[in-house]
C-alpha cells in the first residue's frame, strides 16, 4: 500500500481512511507484540526467581552471576538477535524470544536479589527464633517481603520488553514494530505514526495494570 | 556457523579497507555516538542538577525515563528520518532524544542524594548557593551522575547501529545489510563487533569514572553505585 503514490507530495501523518480500511492489520500486530511480550516476561520471572534466590544466598554465585548478568545487559540486543539468526532461524520465536527473555530476566533478577537484600536481618532471626526452616523462611517471610522489589523489577521488564519486540521486526517478528518497519520501507508515515502510538499506549496500559496488580497484591507497600 | 566462516569474514583485508572497511564504519560509530552523547549531556545534566539542587519538579525529573523507556528508540529513528530526510540529522536528534532521560533522571537523584546535613554545614561555612553547588554537592554527586551518562553513552552506541536502516553509515551497516543480502557471516561479523564495541563503551566509561570521582567519595561510597534506571532502548 501507500509506497511511491505518497513520495514527492506532502504527505500527511495519517490517512483515515486506509486506517479504516486495515484495522485488522494493527490488531494483528498487536496480539503478536502482547504474545510476545507475555511469553518473555512470564518465562524471565520463572527463571529470574530461583536464579535470583541462589545469587543472593551464595556468596560464591552472586559476584559471577551480576558480573555476567551486567555483561550480557550490555550487548545491544539488535547484535544478539542478528548473532543468532544463523543458528535459530529468521522469523523465528525462538530467535526473537531467547533475548527477550534473556534482557527481561536480567532487570527481574537484579531486583530480586535488591528486594531480598533489603529484608530486615531481624525480621530473619525473628522468623528463625519462632523455628521456621530455611526454605519457609524463603517462601512465607522473605520472598513476601522482597515483593514490592520483585514487583518493580516485573514492570520495569515488561516495558521494556514492549521496546524491545519492536526491535524483532528486523528478524521479521515484530509485532507493531513490523509496521513501523514498513513504514520505513514504503514511505508511508500512516502505519509508523499508528504503531508507534499504539506501541507507547500499550506500554503504558500494561504498566498501570501491573502497577493496580501490585496494589490488590502487595496492599502493605502502596508507595509506588 | 562456524567459528572458521567467521574468522575468515575477519582475516580477508577487503573488509579492513575502503569505504565499507571496519576502521571507516568504526570510526563513523564512534563519531554519531560521540557527538550525540555530548550533545545530550549538555542538555540534560544541567536540567538534572539544577532541578535535583532546588528539589523542583521532582515528579517530572524522575518520570521522564520512565516516558523514554516507552518510546521505541526504533520508531524515533524512523519518525525522524520522516521529518528530516536523509543524512546525520535525523539520526543524531533521535539519539539525543533517547539519552537525555536517563541522563536527566540520573543527575537529579544524584543532587536529592547529597547529605542534608552537609548542605547545611557547608551554608554555616559562608558558601554561598552556587559555591556550595558548584564546590561540595557536585562532587558528592559525581558518581551517580557518571552513572547516568554511562547508561546512555551504552545505549546510544547500541542504537546508533540502527542509523543504517536510514541509510546511515556505521557498524550497523554489515548487521543490516547482512540481514538483506543473507549474508550471514557478514551478519554475525556486524553483529560481534556492534556487541564489542558496546562492551568496550562500557569500559571506557567506568574508566571515565575512576578519572573523574574524587578519591575520598571513591572511597566514601559503597563499591558499587547502583544505578539508578535499568534502561535499555535495543
Amino acid at each position: 500500500m501507500g509506497g511511491s503514490l505518497f513520495l514527492e507530495a506532502e504527505q500527511p501523518w495519517i490517512i483515515w481512511d486506509w486506517l479504516f480500511a486495515h484495522v485488522q492489520l494493527f490488531v494483528d500486530a498487536l496480539v503478536q507484540h502482547i504474545e510476545l511480550t507475555v511469553i518473555a516476561v512470564v518465562l524471565a520471572l520463572a527463571i529470574a526467581v530461583p536464579l535470583g534466590v541462589v545469587a543472593q544466598r551464595r556468596r560464591a554465585f552472586r559476584n559471577p552471576i551480576l558480573t555476567g548478568a551486567g555483561i550480557l545487559y550490555t550487548i545491544p540486543s539488535i547484535a544478539l538477535f542478528a548473532f543468532l539468526v544463523p543458528y535459530t532461524g529468521i522469523e523465528s520465536f525462538t530467535t526473537a524470544e531467547i533475548g527477550l527473555v534473556g534482557y527481561a530476566l536480567l532487570i527481574i533478577m537484579r531486583n530480586v536479589i535488591v528486594g531480598l537484600d533489603s529484608v530486615p536481618p531481624d525480621v530473619i532471626d525473628a522468623a528463625s527464633g519462632m523455628g521456621y526452616r530455611p526454605l519457609a523462611r524463603l517462601l512465607q517471610i522473605e520472598l513476601p517481603l522482597a515483593l514490592p522489589a520483585i514487583f518493580a523489577g516485573v514492570r520495569v521488564a515488561t516495558v521494556t520488553t514492549i521496546g524491545l519486540v519492536t526491535v524483532t521486526a528486523l528478524i521479521g517478528l515484530g509485532g507493531l514494530g513490523q509496521e513501523i518497519l514498513t513504514g520505513l520501507v514504503e514511505n508511508f508515515r500512516t502505519p509508523l505514526l499508528v504503531a508507534t502510538l499504539l506501541t507507547i499506549a500499550l506500554a503504558f496500559v500494561a504498566d498501570l495494570s501491573l502497577a493496580g496488580v501490585q496494589r490488590l497484591a502487595v496492599p502493605w507497600a502502596r508507595s509506588t | 556457523m562456524s567459528l572458521s566462516t567467521i574468522l575468515r569474514w575477519f582475516t580477508d583485508p577487503a573488509h579492513w579497507t575502503g569505504d565499507n572497511g571496519i576502521p571507516t564504519r568504526l570510526s563513523e560509530h564512534l563519531q554519531i555516538s560521540a557527538e550525540s552523547v555530548v550533545i545530550a549531556a549538555v542538555i540534560a545534566l544541567p536540567i538534572g542538577i539544577l532541578l535535583g539542587h532546588y528539589g523542583r519538579f521532582g515528579f517530572l525529573a524522575m518520570n521522564v525515563s520512565n516516558v523514554g523507556r516507552a518510546v521505541p528508540s526504533f520508531a524515533i529513528l524512523v519518525i525522524a528520518f520522516q521529518i528530516f530526510g536523509l543524512g546525520l540529522t535525523p539520526v543524531i536528534l533521535a539519539l539525543v532524544a533517547l539519552a537525555v532521560p536517563p541522563m536527566v533522571t540520573n543527575s537529579y537523584v544524584a543532587m536529592r542524594e547529597v547529605d542534608p546535613d552537609i548542605k547545611d554545614a557547608a551554608r554555616g561555612m559562608g558558601y554561598r548557593d552556587l559555591a556550595s553547588l558548584m564546590r561540595i554537592e557536585l562532587p558528592l554527586a559525581v558518581p551517580l551522575v557518571m552513572a547516568g551518562i554511562r547508561t546512555s553513552a551504552v545505549q546510544v552506541v547500541a542504537t546508533a547501529t540502527l542509523a543504517a536502516l536510514i541509510a546511515g553509515g556505521g557498524l550497523g551497516r554489515y548487521v543490516i545489510d547482512g540481514l538483506d543480502q543473507q549474508d550471514y557471516p557478514k551478519l554475525v561479523a556486524g553483529a560481534i563487533l556492534v556487541a564489542a564495541l558496546a562492551l568496550a563503551t562500557e569500559l571506557a566509561m567506568a574508566g571515565l569514572e575512576r578519572l573523574i570521582v574524587p578519591r575520598g567519595i571513591r572511597l566514601l561510597h559503597r563499591p558499587q553505585v547502583a544505578r539508578v534506571t535499568a534502561f535499555k532502548a535495543v
